[in-house]
């Protein structure tokens, strides 16, 4: 059994990567607008469909898709905060907790409608060439999401930290009316950040997809395992998110080895009650 | 202490019960059918309500109390061949007791606002995973009642009775809902809903009216999953705990208007009503019913806060500011 541990933890972490990287943009809209985003795994799926016909019809491989994908899904966050989310949930947090859930039922329902339930996936075959790492065989693909998702967290730090429209965020999240004496455009700086966590999203699709799949209701597993990432780590802590989804990859692995692989994910789930329950600021989070 | 309505929800109010008599006269199977859909799930609305609505308490998880309704009726009856009244009481019951154990665990550690709708969308996510995986309840094919017609049995040959046997349980939960309403243990709910902190400091034990809000929550969700699994004889775990039950649950009363009698019946036919026509012009799309369905709640959320039973209270001679008695 101990041969097999290590392999499941290798294999875990490769995808606990991809759950942080998407957690990621989930934890900066919830430490800026206080808002939880439930669209959030909706648009993952929109991305996986994006990167999934741009390589089917136009044979783009999916990590060069990321300089197209990467903008236009920018460009659909700060829209939708901009346009619907914000001026329609007129401040109250469980009106916009519910109307990101009706945003939700609506992407979904139409990807249904339009694609159809069928699974898809591309076939690139450089992917599949197992890498051995510690006694498991990783596929190529999974190992550029490692390290693609570890590289981001640096650079969304940098970007917080280093430049104007970061401090401008920060300045939002921390004093939203204080920020707006100082002649911060709070509603733009809010779609930035709405639009930032929706590219983590696109991203996080790129690197995904080759070694995945997708289907209209692949959103629903993901966003769960990113709300699970988020409060684990501590609602609106990057690093705390990063922590979090390599560790909940580790857990859900171990999970899947001990019970089956269909009970795999029941160990995030009951992770993240006990979480809620005792102790929903997180492991890197503040006191509440 | 029933209050005056608007004249705007006694229009309301009359067209919804001359539709649902009118399902009686105009003997078409397909008016019929999804009446009796609709019922159902405004069971399920009205299960909502009670703690979304009275108590402020929203659920985004109240498939867990449908599925294990459905599930513990289904198989004490395919399993254990347990008489289908008394598989019925049962369902309830431990739907009940689900309600009031998730909400002992949730407001013992003072889980509220998102995070009560993240812990019970979690629950059912378990539930769902367990029904689908566990051997007892079925595993991934569901499970399958038989069909034997009969009063005894909870199956109804002829879809009139049916539909009167549907009807009934709708007004009489609307009944039990009225009562909680006007009684102490819903001036309480409110008063949680309202301001917690000063609801303690009446002297309110606002864990135990929190605890018990879930436990009646659970066993109206129950009826409803049992309702639902005595139509259609069958359920697997993506019927019963799937996320689309806990969107009906929620989307209807806040729709109708949380919080009242009629809103979460008036906010479902309302709906299903809708669904029904977009069915009919879009030839029958999967899933279009619930694009339309997100689409009217923006609108609500946006335009009418206090739902329809709102709204139609600012309308007429009687009407008053920001209604919610109807």
């Amino acid at each position: 059994m101990s041969t097999l541990i290590l392999p499941a933890v290798i294999s875990g972490l490769m995808m606990g990567a991809v759950y942080a990287l998407v957690a990621l943009g989930l934890t900066l809209i919830y430490g800026v607008l206080h808002i939880i985003n439930f669209a959030h795994g909706s648009l993952l799926m929109l991305a996986l469909y994006a990167v999934y016909f741009l390589n089917t019809y136009l044979g783009i491989d999916p990590y060069l898709a990321i300089p197209i994908v990467l903008p236009v899904f920018f460009a659909l966050g700060y829209a939708l905060q901009r346009g619907l989310i914000g001026p329609m949930s007129s401040g109250s947090e469980q009106n916009v907790l519910l109307i990101t859930l009706a945003v939700s039922i609506i992407i979904e329902n139409l990807a249904l409608y339009f694609w159809t339930s069928n699974t898809r996936n591309i076939d690139i075959p450089y992917v599949y060439d197992t890498v051995e790492l510690f006694g498991a065989f990783i596929p190529f693909g999974r190992v550029i999401a490692f390290f693609g998702a570890l590289a981001v967290v640096p650079l969304l730090w940098l970007f917080m930290a280093k430049t104007r429209t970061g401090s401008a965020i920060r300045a939002v999240a921390i004093e939203k009316r204080g920020a707006e004496l100082v002649g911060i455009d709070v509603n733009h700086t809010y779609a930035i950040c709405f639009g930032i966590g929706t590219a983590c999203v696109a991203l996080a699709a790129c690197l995904l997809l080759p070694t995945f799949y997708v289907t209209p209701q692949v959103g629903y597993t993901f966003v769960l395992v990113a709300f699970t990432t988020v409060v684990l780590g501590g609602m609106g802590s990057l690093v705390g998110a990063l922590v979090a989804g390599l560790l909940l990859g580790v857990i859900e692995s171990l999970c899947g080895l001990f019970l089956g692989d269909s009970l795999g994910q029941i160990g995030i789930f009951i992770a993240f009650i006990l979480i809620l329950l005792l102790k929903p600021s997180g492991i890197m989070g503040k006191a509440p | 202490m029933m209050k005056l309505n608007s004249t705007g929800q006694v229009v309301l109010i009359l067209v919804a019960v001359a539709y649902l008599l009118g399902v009686y006269f105009i003997s078409s199977p397909v008016w019929m059918g999804f009446t009796i859909n609709a019922l159902i799930v405004a069971v399920l609305a009205l299960s909502w309500n009670v703690t979304g609505g009275f108590g402020g308490l929203s659920s985004f998880g109240h498939a867990v109390l449908y599925g294990t309704g459905a599930y513990t009726s289904a198989i004490l009856q395919v399993t254990y061949g347990v008489n289908a009244w008394v598989a019925l009481v049962a369902g309830i019951a431990m739907a009940a007791a689900v309600g009031g154990f998730i909400g002992a665990l949730a407001f013992r550690y003072g889980v509220k606002g998102s995070y009560f709708a993240l812990v019970t969308l979690a629950f059912a996510e378990v539930f769902r995973i367990c029904a689908a995986s566990f051997d007892f309840a079925g595993g991934g094919s569901g499970l399958q009642l038989k069909l034997a017609p009969g009063i005894s049995n909870i199956q109804f040959a002829d879809r009139t009775v049916l539909y009167t046997f549907l009807l009934a349980i709708v007004v009489l939960v609307m009944l039990l809902t009225a009562w909680i309403k006007y009684s102490r243990f819903g001036a309480y709910l409110v008063a949680v809903r309202e301001n917690e902190d000063a609801a303690r400091a009446l002297g309110i034990d606002t864990y135990r009216i929190k605890v018990l809000a879930m436990a009646v929550s659970g066993a109206f969700g129950g009826l409803a999953g049992v309702l639902y699994l005595q139509l259609w004889l069958f359920i697997d775990s993506s019927i019963a705990y799937g996320s689309s039950v806990s969107i009906e649950a929620l989307i209807g009363p806040i729709i109708g208007g949380a919080g009242t009698v009629w809103g979460p019946v008036l906010g479902t036919l309302g709906l299903h009503l809708i669904g029904e026509g977009a069915k009919t012009l879009l030839s029958n799309a999967p899933g279009l019913n619930f694009v339309l369905y997100a689409v009217v709640l923006i609108c609500a959320l946006r335009f009418m806060p206090n739902g329809l039973v709102g709204l139609a209270g600012r309308i007429g001679p009687f009407a008053k500011k920001e209604s919610k008695d109807a």
